[in-house]
C-alpha cells in the first residue's frame, strides 16, 4: 500500500528523518514508536505532505507521491488526524465532519458514513450541533477521527490518538481503531508514545530513534524484544 | 448592586482622567497676550462624568454577567433579537420587502443631495461586504483593501481617458483586475497570517497609492485625472440630478447582486472551506482543503468587489486622485466590519449606515470626528466585542434524546 524508500526531511538546517525505510501492506495496522523527538510526527506529516520530503520516495500503491500537495494526496485516500487533535473549535461537530468529507461528491455515501461514524461514536451524535470546542479531551479526538473517517481513506494516519486522554478513554479508542480496521478494511498507520497499547493492537511495528528506523518486526515480538521492553515498556 | 469598593474604583478612575486630561482642558496658553488661564471648571466636569460613566459602565457589566448566568442552561436565547427576526421567514421578507420599498423611494421623497450622500454609502456597504469575505469569513486580516478600490477607480479613469471607452465595458474589466491584484498580493502573503498579514497587505495599500501619486507619465501624478465620463443609459442625455438618481439606482442594484453573492457564498462549500481555514490550517490541509487555492480565491473575491466600487466612484465623482485612496479609507471600510459585526451581513450594512450617513449628518461636529470614531471603537470593544450584530451560525440546543431524535429525521 505505502512504501518510505529512503526519506530524508528537516526543517532548515536540521536533518529530522535520517534514511528512513517503511513498508505498510493494505489492510494492516502498523505502528511507529519511539520516544519525544525521534521524528514519528514528522514521519507523518513526509506522508501528508505538510512537510517537504527532501530526498527518498514514498510510493502509494507504487505512485510517487512525495512532491504532491497535501490535498492531493487526500485526494488520493490518505488522510491524517493531526497530533493534538486540530478540531475546528467554532464550527459544530456535523460541520466538522461535512468538512471531512470535502472532497467527495457521493451525498449517498457520505450520509451512510455520518450515520457509521455516529454508530462508532454515539456521544458525537447527541452533540451533533455543539460546537467542536466545547467537547471534552476524549470528544474531540472521537471527532477527530470521525472527521477523517469522513473522507473514507484508504489509509489512516494517527498522530498520538491517545495524547493527553485518561486511560479508559485511551482503551476505548484503541478498540475502535482496530474495529475500523477490520469493519473497513481501512489500513492504518498509527503513531503512537503509548508503546504497549499501540503494540498490542498493531500486527506490525517500527521502533524509531534520533530519525532512524533501528527496528522492525511483528507487534507481537517487538512486545517480547527485551530492548524494547526496556526502552519503552518500562518492563 | 453597585458596592463600596466600586464605587472607590470609580473614584480612582476620575482621579486618574482628572489627571491625565489636566494639560489639555485646565490650563490654557495665550501665547501673544503671555497669559495662562486655569480653567478649574472643567476639571469638575471631567471628574464628574468620568465618575459616572464608569459606575455605569460597571452597572452594565454586572447586568450582563447576571444574564449570561441566566441564559447558561438555554443557549437559544443567546441570539440577539435581530437575528431572531431574521431567521424567522414570517418576519423577514416583510422586512426586506420594506426597506426596498424605502430604498426605491428614497430619491423620489428627499432631495437630490441626501440621494447622492445615500449612494455613497450604499457604495460602502458593498465595500465593507467585500471586505467581509476576506477578514470576516476566511480570516484573514487584510489593511490594505483600499488599493483594489484604487485599481478599479484608476482603470475606469486611465481606459476612458485614453481608449474612450464606456462605464458598462470597464465595470466587469475593473473588478477582474483589482481581482487579478488580490491574486497577486495573495502570492506572496499565503504563508503569512495575523498581524504579519495585516503588515505585508498595509505596505501593499501603501506602494499602490504612492505608485499613483509619483508616476506621472502613467496615471498624471497628485493631480489626478478629471472629467470622466458618467455611466450612460442606452445614449439617453441626462441632467446632474438625473445622473445622480441614476447612480443611486444601480447601486442599490450592484448591491442586491452582492448580498445574494455573498450570501449564497456563505453558505456553500467554499464559504465552509473559509471558516475551516479561519478556524485551523492544519487541519484543513490533512481534510484536503487546497490552501493555497482558498486563499487566493477569498482574497480575488474581496478585490472584485471593491474593483466594481472602484469604477463606480471613478464615474460618480467624475474625477480621481491618489489622495482618494490613503490608509485612512482602508481604516473606515475594517471599522464598518468590526463595528457591525464580522461575518454578519446585516451587521456589515448597519455599520455602513452608521460610520457613513454620522459624520455626514454631523459635520457640525466635524472636529471631532475622529476623536468619536476612536471613542466608538474603543467602547465597541468592551462592551459589545463581537459587533452590533455579530454574524450567528444556527445554534442548536440538546434537550434530551426524545428531541434529538426529531431532529435526526429532518437531517
Amino acid at each position: 500500500m505505502l512504501e518510505l524508500k529512503n526519506v530524508e526531511t528537516g526543517y532548515g538546517h536540521i536533518q529530522v528523518l535520517h534514511d528512513v525505510n517503511l513498508t505498510i501492506h493494505a489492510g494492516e495496522i502498523v505502528t511507529l514508536i519511539g520516544a519525544n523527538g525521534a521524528g514519528k510526527s514528522t514521519t507523518l506529516m513526509t506522508i501528508s505532505g505538510i512537510v517537504p520530503c527532501r530526498r527518498g520516495q514514498i510510493l502509494l500503491r507504487g505512485q510517487e507521491i512525495q512532491a504532491l500537495s497535501p490535498d492531493k494526496i487526500v485526494a488520493l485516500g490518505v488522510c491524517q488526524v493531526p497530533e493534538g487533535r486540530h478540531i475546528f473549535a467554532d464550527l459544530t461537530v456535523r460541520e466538522n465532519l461535512d468538512l471531512g468529507a470535502f472532497l467527495r461528491t457521493d451525498k449517498v455515501g457520505i450520509k451512510q458514513d455520518l450515520e457509521y461514524v455516529y454508530s462508532l461514536f454515539p456521544i458525537l451524535a447527541e452533540r451533533r450541533h455543539q460546537s467542536g470546542g466545547t467537547l471534552s479531551g476524549g470528544q474531540q479526538q472521537m471527532l477527530a477521527m470521525s472527521r477523517a473517517l469522513m473522507a473514507r481513506p484508504q489509509l489512516l494516519l494517527l498522530d498520538e490518538p491517545s495524547m493527553g486522554l485518561a486511560p479508559l478513554i485511551i482503551t476505548q479508542i484503541f478498540e475502535i481503531i482496530k474495529a475500523i480496521n477490520k469493519e473497513h478494511n481501512t489500513t492504518i498507520f498509527l503513531v503512537e508514545q503509548n508503546a504497549h497499547q499501540a503494540l498490542h493492537i498493531a500486527d506490525r511495528g517500527y521502533v524509531i530513534e534520533n530519525g532512524r528506523i533501528i527496528l522492525a518486526d511483528n507487534a507481537d515480538k517487538l512486545l517480547s524484544n527485551p530492548d524494547v521492553q526496556k526502552a519503552y515498556l518500562g518492563i | 448592586m453597585i458596592t463600596v469598593k466600586e464605587v472607590k474604583k470609580s473614584l480612582l478612575v476620575s482621579l486618574w482622567f482628572v489627571f491625565l486630561t489636566f494639560p489639555l482642558m485646565v490650563i490654557k496658553v495665550n501665547p501673544y497676550e503671555r497669559t495662562v488661564s486655569w480653567r478649574w471648571s472643567n476639571m469638575l466636569y471631567v471628574a464628574i462624568g468620568t465618575f459616572v460613566i464608569s459606575l455605569l459602565a460597571k452597572a452594565w457589566f454586572v447586568r450582563k454577567e447576571r444574564r449570561m448566568a441566566r441564559q447558561q442552561d438555554s443557549c437559544r436565547s443567546r441570539t440577539p433579537i435581530i437575528q431572531k427576526i431574521l431567521q424567522r421567514p414570517g418576519y423577514r421578507y416583510p422586512l426586506a420587502a420594506f426597506l426596498l420599498g424605502a430604498a426605491l423611494a428614497f430619491p423620489q421623497l428627499f432631495s437630490t443631495y441626501q440621494a447622492n450622500i445615500m449612494t455613497t454609502a450604499l457604495m460602502y456597504i458593498v465595500l465593507g461586504l467585500g471586505l467581509n469575505i476576506v477578514v470576516g469569513v476566511a480570516g484573514l486580516l487584510d489593511l490594505g483593501y483600499v488599493a483594489f478600490y484604487a485599481v478599479g477607480a484608476y482603470s475606469y479613469a486611465l481606459l476612458n481617458l485614453h481608449f474612450g471607452m464606456g462605464f458598462w465595458t470597464v465595470l466587469p474589466i475593473g473588478g477582474l483586475l483589482a481581482a487579478l491584484f488580490g491574486v497577486l498580493l495573495g502570492f506572496p502573503v499565503l504563508r503569512l497570517r495575523g498581524d504579519y498579514l495585516a503588515i505585508v497587505t498595509l505596505g501593499f495599500g501603501e506602494i499602490i497609492r504612492l505608485i499613483l501619486e509619483n508616476w506621472n507619465a502613467f496615471s498624471k501624478g497628485p493631480s489626478g485625472i478629471s472629467n470622466i465620463s458618467r455611466p450612460g443609459f442606452f445614449g439617453m442625455e441626462m441632467s446632474l440630478d438625473q445622473a445622480m438618481i441614476y447612480m443611486y439606482y444601480l447601486m442599490i442594484g450592484l448591491l442586491l447582486v452582492t448580498i445574494f453573492v455573498v450570501n449564497r457564498l456563505q453558505d456553500s462549500r467554499l464559504g465552509r472551506a473559509w471558516l475551516a481555514l479561519r478556524e485551523d490550517e492544519i487541519a484543513c490541509q490533512a481534510m484536503g482543503i487546497d490552501k493555497t487555492r482558498t486563499k487566493l480565491i477569498a482574497f480575488s473575491l474581496g478585490a472584485f468587489w471593491a474593483g466594481l466600487i472602484g469604477v463606480i466612484f471613478a464615474a460618480k465623482t467624475t474625477f480621481v486622485n491618489p489622495a482618494s485612496f490613503t490608509f485612512m479609507e482602508s481604516a473606515i471600510i475594517l471599522s464598518i466590519v468590526v463595528l457591525g459585526g464580522m461575518g454578519s451581513i446585516v451587521g456589515v450594512i448597519l455599520g455602513a449606515l452608521i460610520l457613513v450617513l454620522l459624520p455626514e449628518y454631523l459635520r457640525a461636529l466635524s472636529e471631532y470626528r475622529m476623536l468619536a470614531f476612536g471613542a466608538i471603537l474603543v467602547a465597541m470593544m468592551i462592551f459589545k466585542p463581537e459587533g452590533l450584530i455579530a454574524g450567528v451560525r444556527r445554534v442548536y440546543c440538546y434537550q434530551g434524546r426524545k428531541r434529538n431524535t426529531a431532529l435526526k429525521n429532518d437531517e
